[in-house]
């Protein structure tokens, strides 16, 4: 039994089950560290029968993502606020060729005040950061030290991203240079080409071995979705992932044709509830690239809410992956507040 | 709350839809409304009052429209009827698209009045009642322009009377108006008493549209109301849509009339899960099934079937689903679930789930002080319970089990509706098996309350019958051209004083189930010639008779599983048969009748001809509707068809209603011309001598008021067909309500049975039924 496979694994760190409402503890949990609050997935033997009977109908799948936008609204001080969680959810990431220290450095700052003081005390907040900060291996350090006071972790992309495709061994090495230069989280990218040939054993070895070389980081697989065909395939390396230990799960790179959409993400979503009902451990998740604007923001947190519920509106269970969705954030806030719509030179530059 | 606060929650607050522009609009009109008759609203007379479920508050007072108010109102459609019928149809569809883009204009108005008057979440009256209503009128703005191309030798009917529920009050006027007009007709439309105002709103935005007056009239009131407008005998087509018990009673009320009916009742429509299926999937269609409209929808997937082996995990996820659904203010923009029509609706409700010996589950969510009922699983019944037959009409699911496909398929069709089923499996050939075998207007695959104007929608057996959408729907609402004469009753000779007996005395006997049969009762009447000759004699078969030919013709039902090249084949070769005893035949008519008979036969040979050339020919459509998918539309045979056959033409009245009946796959009772019916009796050694198997064509010979009574009333007949020269058309009609078959009753009219007016399309639609089967599709 799968179920008793991955009990019998010790799971790591202080096991803390929270249930609904979970508020408490989720509120006293402001570290963005999974394994404070919730046990940290173990992975579990590889079951091909379940991989083998997973269904995705995609038409039924779009039909519920289409209507959600018309089943769930938030306003007024209900949307401030869940904006100013959305921000605390957001994986800040800078991934381009031409990143410098200089510019990682002002994207940790923007990643500590990610709002105008002036603004957080009108709403009544104070402390709010983003989840976490995302770069390439070389700028992990800078951000490390960018970062240092804060508990915001550092993330670094990993494993030959975006494409997966250089030497195994060093895919494998990266992630140990990641965390030793101090990455709290690796985002690993799978080979399409396991779950493209329907290789489940080498997708599962593969990410077991990565999330081996993680250690104490925690490890978000990228399964690309975008370059995956079908939704199907999307569920099956949703699980295989999951089997293998991954502690989140994340729709895309953001350098694919299509990143994350609400297909894609409820079809993943479904996953990690199915694996939670069968193991008890709750995996996280990751929709990257594509999702730009506060409207995108709160849907993506309705669809949490309704199909996961509370834990996955916390920042150990729920990442954005993004990086202008922040600025469209903030001038939703300020037009909260003045009643006027906003202009991005009204806030600081990420 | 803090924003704080709801920052640590993440609670869903209110988000209301503003009601000010629709109470504004109610407030315009002193909140007090008279009917829309003649263009204009007339003065608030008789008002009585419709509140908002929601709050229980009153929102306008309508008038009660009185016998006198419906005259008035069918006078003026009278009145504009034909000047609108001669209208181009070009000039009607420009009206037609008007009405599309005005209701897309007031889209948000109409949707608001709807959700106040009706306690439906703005969620559906904004994203579903209101764009289908716009839809409805662009389609049909389309009908209107081609119908004279398309479907030339087809007119109008007149005014139609159009009686509708008020569980989607603007779409179902739609579904009628909108076909309605398109064909020509002028309307007299009543909403229903607890959800006028939408009727009203639409009315004043006609006008907008430049709808001349009289043309659509809407009179509002209670179900005497209703009730007086299906007994105008000015009115030549009643649409109703609503409970089976008051379909019955329309039923029976216009048996006779003349007036065209089309009927979409009730419905406990069943919602198929296989173990392959993709779970949450179909668990989320099932809030699109019996969680949508409250499960106040006729075709509400009510009954839960899931196969045994995924039941358990399928009702724990299904459990947890209806726990997520939220129940308040419709007009909130963040509701699932709103208020029940009426506190008398729930009571009723409450009333049955206590009933209930079942396992109750109510969603673990909270549910408002108010006409709110919380969504219901009811699990662990048996097929006898109650809550498995009858239709709730509320957000109460029930579920069983079932093993196997043919135990599915029998456990869905073992109820008396037939309206709409739903098939959850990842398996095209089970799908694509399983539909056809549903006993259903419509079938979605993957997927659950699908509906477009292009699809044609509508029930069989106790839900009812016509398609509404559509050509098919459109049909409904056109008769073919011209006048016919009155059919005069045909008499058999009477007994000469001194009868010239036959050299050998022959027997004729009736033909059920492929054997030659004698007559129950054991009665039998002699069949004179003109000249006096003793002809032989027939059975008079009675009820028993009746009884034993409907159970052949259930046991070769088969047949509808043969493939139309098989079936075309069987009819050229009765062709063939009949062919060559052809001389023998012409005789018979001649000896009957008194008239030659060579063109008879001759023209009989032909018709055979014609039903063999369709039986592979009379195709369906892949409609054209917008989703990523098909919706075809199948044309499926009715089951059994019970005929009076007409008395004029005793061979070719006989195979003009057989030949098409058995080409589409139905078995047919054939009750033989009464006057005539030894064409008939020698016709069983035609088909006995054709390879016919037994059963598909059964032969009964005597009195059509009698056989015609017992056929009508059999609940296991699917349709009654009467060509008889007796004056049986209104008990036909009548005595059809026991099960509401279909009916296709001659109403004393003359038929030149020679014409090729008397085969072809209009006789395969009757012995078909248009089943709508959605296949969306994508991976």
């Amino acid at each position: 039994m799968p179920c008793q496979t991955a009990r019998d694994i010790e799971p790591e760190g202080t096991l803390v089950q929270t249930h609904s409402p979970d508020i408490a503890a989720a509120t006293a949990a402001r570290t963005q560290l999974p394994q404070v609050t919730h046990a940290r997935n173990p992975g579990m033997a590889l079951d091909l029968d379940w991989v083998a009977a997973v269904q995705a109908n995609t038409s039924a799948i779009e039909r519920r993502a289409a209507t959600l936008g018309g089943r769930r609204s938030v306003k007024k001080e209900w949307q401030a606020a869940w904006l100013l969680k959305a921000i605390t959810l957001i994986d800040l990431t800078t991934l381009s060729g031409d990143d410098t220290a200089g510019r990682v450095q002002r994207l940790c700052a923007k990643a500590r005040q990610p709002v105008r003081p002036e603004m957080l005390e009108r709403l009544g907040m104070t402390g709010i950061t983003v989840g976490a900060v995302c770069v390439y291996h070389d700028m992990v350090e800078t951000a490390v030290r960018a970062l240092e006071g804060t508990n915001i972790p550092v993330a670094a992309v990993s494993t030959g991203f975006p494409a997966g495709l250089s030497p195994y061994h060093l895919r494998i090495a990266e992630i140990g240079e990641s965390v030793r230069a101090g990455a709290r989280e690796i985002d690993i990218v799978i080979s399409r080409r396991h779950v493209l040939t329907q290789n489940w054993q080498a997708l599962y070895d593969e990410m077991r071995e990565m999330r081996a070389a993680c250690g104490e980081a925690h490890v978000k697989a990228i399964l690309a979705t975008g370059e995956l065909g079908t939704l199907r395939n999307v569920a099956r390396a949703s699980l295989i992932c999951m089997m293998a230990g991954a502690d989140f799960i994340k729709t895309s790179t953001g350098k694919e044709g299509v990143n994350a959409t609400l297909p894609v993400s409820l079809t993943m979503i479904r996953c990690i509830r199915d694996y939670q009902d069968r193991t008890g451990f709750k995996v996280g998740y990751k929709p990257a690239g594509g999702i730009s604007k506060a409207k995108d923001a709160l849907l993506y947190l309705a669809l949490m809410k309704d199909e996961l519920g509370y834990p996955w509106l916390q920042p150990d269970l729920f990442r954005f992956g993004a990086s202008s969705l922040l600025g469209d954030i903030e001038r939703q806030l300020e037009h909260y507040l003045t009643g006027h719509y906003s202009a991005s030179n009204r806030h600081a530059m990420g | 709350m803090t924003i704080k606060e709801i920052f640590d929650t993440m609670a869903y607050g209110p988000a209301p839809e503003a009601a000010t522009e629709a109470l504004a609009w109610l407030a315009r009109h002193g909140n007090s409304f008279g009917h829309w008759i003649d263009g204009r609203f007339t003065a608030p007379d008789a008002v009585f009052e419709t509140k908002n479920p929601t709050t229980g508050k009153v929102l306008a007072t309508v008038s009660q429209g009185s016998a006198s108010s419906v005259d008035s109102a069918v006078a003026a459609a009278r009145r504009a009827q034909p000047k609108w019928a001669a209208m181009p149809g070009h000039k009607r569809a420009k009206i037609l698209y008007a009405l599309a883009r005005l209701t897309q204009k007031h889209s948000r108005l109409l949707a608001v009045l709807e959700t106040l008057d009706n306690g439906k979440p703005i969620r559906e009256s904004r994203d579903i009642d209101v764009p289908l209503v716009t839809r409805h009128f662009y389609y049909h703005a389309g009908l209107a322009q081609l119908m004279a191309s398309e479907l030339p030798g087809h007119e109008a009917l007149g005014v139609c009377g159009a009686v509708i529920p008020w569980n989607f009050p603007l779409l179902m006027l739609a579904w009628k108006v909108a076909p309605a007009l398109a064909a020509g007709n002028t309307v007299v439309l009543k909403p229903a008493e607890y959800t006028p105002l939408t009727a009203l709103l639409f009315a004043e935005i006609s006008a907008e549209a430049g709808l001349p007056p009289g043309v659509l009239n809407i009179v509002t009131g209670d179900g005497d109301t209703g009730a007086a407008l299906v007994a105008h005998p000015e009115v030549n087509k009643i649409a109703f849509t609503g409970s089976t018990s008051v379909g019955k009673a329309i039923r029976q009320a216009t048996a006779g009339t003349g007036k065209a009916l089309t009927l979409e009742l009730g419905g406990k429509s069943p919602y198929i899960v296989f173990d392959d299926a993709d779970i949450d999937s179909a668990i989320e269609g099932l809030v699109d099934a019996i969680w949508f409209n409250q499960g106040q929808v006729c075709c509400a997937g009510s009954r839960l079937l899931v196969q045994e082996g995924i039941a358990g995990r399928f009702h724990e996820k299904l459990k947890r689903r209806m726990d997520g659904l939220r129940i308040g203010d419709p007009l909130d923009k963040c509701i699932d679930v709103g208020a029940i029509i009426d506190p008398a609706q729930l009571r009723m409700i409450t009333d049955m789930v206590a009933g209930s010996d079942g396992e109750v589950y109510q969603a673990n969510t909270p549910v408002p002080q108010g006409c709110f009922y919380p969504p219901t699983l009811i699990t662990g019944l048996g097929t006898a319970s109650r809550l498995i037959q009858e239709e709730i009409f509320g957000p109460v699911l029930v579920s069983m089990t079932f093993r196997t496909p043919v135990e599915a398929v029998e456990l869905a069709n073992n109820s008396r509706y037939g309206l709409a089923a739903t098939v959850w499996t990842e398996n095209v050939n089970l799908a694509l098996d399983i539909a056809p075998k549903l006993k259903a207007g419509v079938v979605w695959v993957n997927a659950t309350n699908l509906f477009d104007a292009a699809a044609g929608f509508g029930g069989v057996r106790e839900s009812g019958f016509g398609r509404e959408g559509g050509w098919e729907g459109l049909l409904a609402y056109l008769k073919p051209t011209g006048k016919s004469a009155t059919l005069k009753p045909v008499s058999a000779v009477a007994a000469p004083k001194t009868a010239e007996a036959p050299a050998l005395d022959r027997t004729a006997k009736l033909f059920i189930g492929g054997k030659q049969a004698r007559p129950d009762g054991g009665h039998s009447k002699a069949v004179y010639s003109p000249k006096g000759k003793l002809l032989g004699h027939v059975g008079i078969g009675s009820r028993k008779d009746i009884r034993n030919a409907v159970e052949a013709a259930h046991a070769a039902k088969g047949w509808a599983r043969t493939t139309g090249h098989a079936r075309a084949q069987i009819l050229y070769y009765i062709a063939e048969n009949l062919s060559a005893r052809a001389e023998e035949f012409a005789r018979r008519i001649k000896e009957m009748t008194g008239a030659t008979g060579e063109a008879e036969v001759d023209c009989a040979i032909q018709r055979l001809f014609t039903y063999a050339a369709w039986a592979d020919k009379f195709d369906g459509a892949a409609k054209s509707v917008p989703v990523r998918g098909v919706a075809l539309a199948m044309n499926e045979p009715c089951g059994v068809i019970g005929a009076l056959c007409p008395d004029e033409a005793p061979l070719l009245g006989l195979i003009s209603v057989m030949a098409p009946a058995i080409a589409m796959g139905n078995t047919c009772v054939l009750v033989a011309s009464d006057a005539f019916p030894l064409s008939a009796t020698d016709f069983y050694q035609v088909l006995e001598a054709s390879d016919v198997p037994a059963g598909v064509v059964n032969i009964v010979t005597g009195p059509h008021t009698d056989l015609g009574k017992s056929l009508a009333g059999h609940m296991d007949v699917d349709a009654v067909w009467s060509f008889s020269s007796a004056p049986v058309s209104a008990m036909v009609e009548r005595e059809s309500a026991a099960n509401l078959k279909r009916t296709w009753v001659n109403n004393a009219c003359a038929r030149d049975w020679f014409s090729p007016a008397s085969e072809g399309r209009a006789f395969l639609r009757q012995a078909t039924e248009v089943k709508t089967v959605w296949i969306p599709y994508g991976e």
